[in-house]
């Protein structure tokens, strides 16, 4: 059954989008990411216009954090003051974001700056990523559990304005999560990628907190920032589709409700290193096809 | 082949009809034998002066049809709104490939398409499909502020915009796609996809004769969304920050729901 999108401006396969919602809600439920790495180039991929698969992207994503934050917050695993200092970096994160977001548009190199950000980005943390959870893995299978410390104590500990946080029983500087909110933000606006995929590992590796509160508060803070993303886009760029947005929902949140479901068969370090070997495979992709020579040379825009 | 005959009997009715609308067309006695001595004639008219983009809309096909009164070369040219387009040619800097040179063209028709009844080469009058640009060959599409472009430069970059408008299915030749009756009725089939750009089009017919300059016959008809899809565009243009908070209102709830929905379940 074909849609015709309003403001795409072109008609695509209900199913086809149902479907695609499903599958990266299964494995955002599965992972506890939001899923948006996956789902920004797969509607590029069938045609929707980046702008507007951006715009559109942040727009389920503010569906799919309230659905995933509700079951968090019933168990009071969402620390809201650290939510709420981390928000107010993302906050000027995004607002910048978009701004840099349309300049580079402008300049035509807004498809570059992306596919470099998450070769670059999300390459990294997920080569960090797999090498963290296949260690684990072998650790166990060798049977040698050894705990480590809570948290090491390092350099950023150092930070001034420092801040208590009961819930997560942490008493860190207030610019720690203020910058992971502020480079959170940046993403959400520019990849038009939630930002859990960096925010989770910041908040565990960087600021320490302990693994119960972590997908909580950063979902918590990640409502705030797609919501924000979702309202900069559709004024300055016009490039939210509610259709499109509502279709991929649908789909992502029934998807999301069975990989919660699943995600109790995997444990831990396994989804961990499931997650790193998948955002490696779209990393390589991306990484390919900005050095292989290109099968078209040019590229068209229409300007508005 | 009746079905194809009613058609055809359809067409007809419909040319009369067009014809006494305009008024400027003579009896079809006058021109019994008088033909080869007036100035040539010739009308065209399509099936809808407006097609319209609904929820469920795939692409439509649109009729154009319409009399000559001799044999000759027809050429039906459709052209969407003018639009103004980049277009980047990528170069590689430190092994990746980046964007860098660009070229801006005006009045680019967002879509264009030509059918003929036979192939453009074998057209008699060849400056005819010059002068109004008939054919891709012919198509007016120039750089604006291209001062420093070489001549082959900026073919370079005509033929890759192009070459991406046919990508989109915008920009199509038809050669012999025009059918002819005895040499009085034609029609064609014009295909428009489901991005077919939306606006005012302009259908142009051109009959080409041998040494003799025949007037084109023109006239437009309406690309635009209707219903809920034109409502909830119209209402992104014009109101962007309400939308823009709705948009939010409906993702906070859709997202409340599920969770509310599956806590039950």
């Amino acid at each position: 059954m074909q849609i015709y999108l309003p403001i795409a401006e072109l008609s695509v396969n209900l199913f086809l989008i149902l479907g695609m919602g499903g599958a990266v809600g299964f494995l955002s439920g599965l992972f506890g990411v939001g899923g948006g790495f996956l789902m920004t180039p797969l509607l590029i991929f069938i045609g929707i216009p980046p702008a507007v698969a951006v715009g559109t992207q942040a727009n389920q994503l503010v569906a799919a954090s309230v659905s995933g934050v509700m079951a968090h917050w019933r168990r009071g695993n969402v620390d809201v003051k650290l939510g709420c200092v981390m928000l107010a970096g993302s906050t000027v994160g995004t607002v910048v974001g978009v701004w840099i977001f349309g300049i580079l548009k402008r300049l035509g190199q807004i498809d570059l700056v992306i596919s470099l950000s998450y070769v670059a980005f999300l390459g990294v943390i997920a080569a960090l990523m797999l090498a963290e959870s296949l260690r684990a893995i072998l650790r166990q299978r060798r049977g040698t559990a050894t705990r480590g410390k809570l948290h090491k104590h390092n350099v950023l500990h150092g930070l001034p304005f420092k801040m208590r946080f009961h819930k997560s029983r942490l008493y860190i500087s207030a610019l720690l999560p203020l910058a992971i909110g502020l480079i959170g933000g940046l993403l959400v606006a520019i990849m038009g990628i939630g930002g859990g995929f960096f925010l989770v590992p910041a908040m565990i590796y960087l600021l320490g907190m302990p693994a119960s509160t972590v997908a909580g508060t950063s979902l918590f803070q990640i409502i705030f920032t797609t919501a924000i993303a979702t309202f900069l886009q559709a004024y300055s760029n016009q490039t939210v589709d509610v259709l499109l947005a509502l279709m991929l929902l649908s789909g992502g949140v029934i998807g999301a409700q069975l990989g919660t479901r699943a995600a109790t068969t995997l444990k831990g370090e396994q989804a961990r290193a499931l997650l790193a070997v998948m955002v490696l495979a779209v990393c390589a992709k991306l990484a390919v096809d900005l050095v292989a020579v290109p099968a078209e040379l040019f590229s068209i825009e229409v300007m508005r | 082949m009746s079905v194809r005959w009613t058609r055809w009997a359809g067409l007809g009715a419909a040319i009369v009809l067009a014809a006494g609308a305009t008024g400027g067309a003579p009896k079809a006695q006058d021109r019994i034998g008088a033909g080869a001595l007036q100035a040539p004639e010739l009308l065209a008219d399509v099936s809808d002066h407006s097609i319209e983009i609904t929820t469920d809309f795939t692409g439509t096909d649109l009729v154009v049809f319409g009399t000559v009164d001799r044999p000759g070369d027809i050429a039906v040219v459709v052209r969407g709104p003018a639009e103004q387009v980049v277009v980047r040619r990528k170069d590689r800097i430190a092994g990746i490939w980046v964007n860098r040179q660009s070229m801006v063209f005006a009045d680019v028709p967002s879509f264009y398409s030509v059918a003929t009844n036979h192939p453009i080469e074998t057209f008699a009058d060849q400056r005819m499909l010059q002068r109004q640009g008939i054919g891709l060959d012919n198509l007016r599409l120039r750089p604006v502020d291209a001062a420093d472009a070489s001549v082959a430069e900026i073919a370079e970059f005509r033929e890759a915009l192009i070459r991406a408008k046919q990508r989109d299915d915008v920009y199509g030749i038809g050669i012999g796609q025009v059918a002819v009756l005895n040499n009085r009725l034609f029609r064609t089939n014009i295909f428009f996809p489901a991005n077919v750009p939306t606006g005012v089009y302009n259908v142009s017919v051109f009959l080409g004769l041998a040494g003799e300059e025949v007037p084109g016959f023109s006239t437009s008809f309406f690309v635009g969304k209707i219903g809920v899809g034109a409502e909830i565009f119209a209402f992104a243009q014009r109101h962007a920050a309400p939308y823009g908070i709705l948009a939010i209102l409906i993702a906070v709830s859709a997202g409340w729901l599920a969770a509310a929905a599956f806590r039950r379940a």
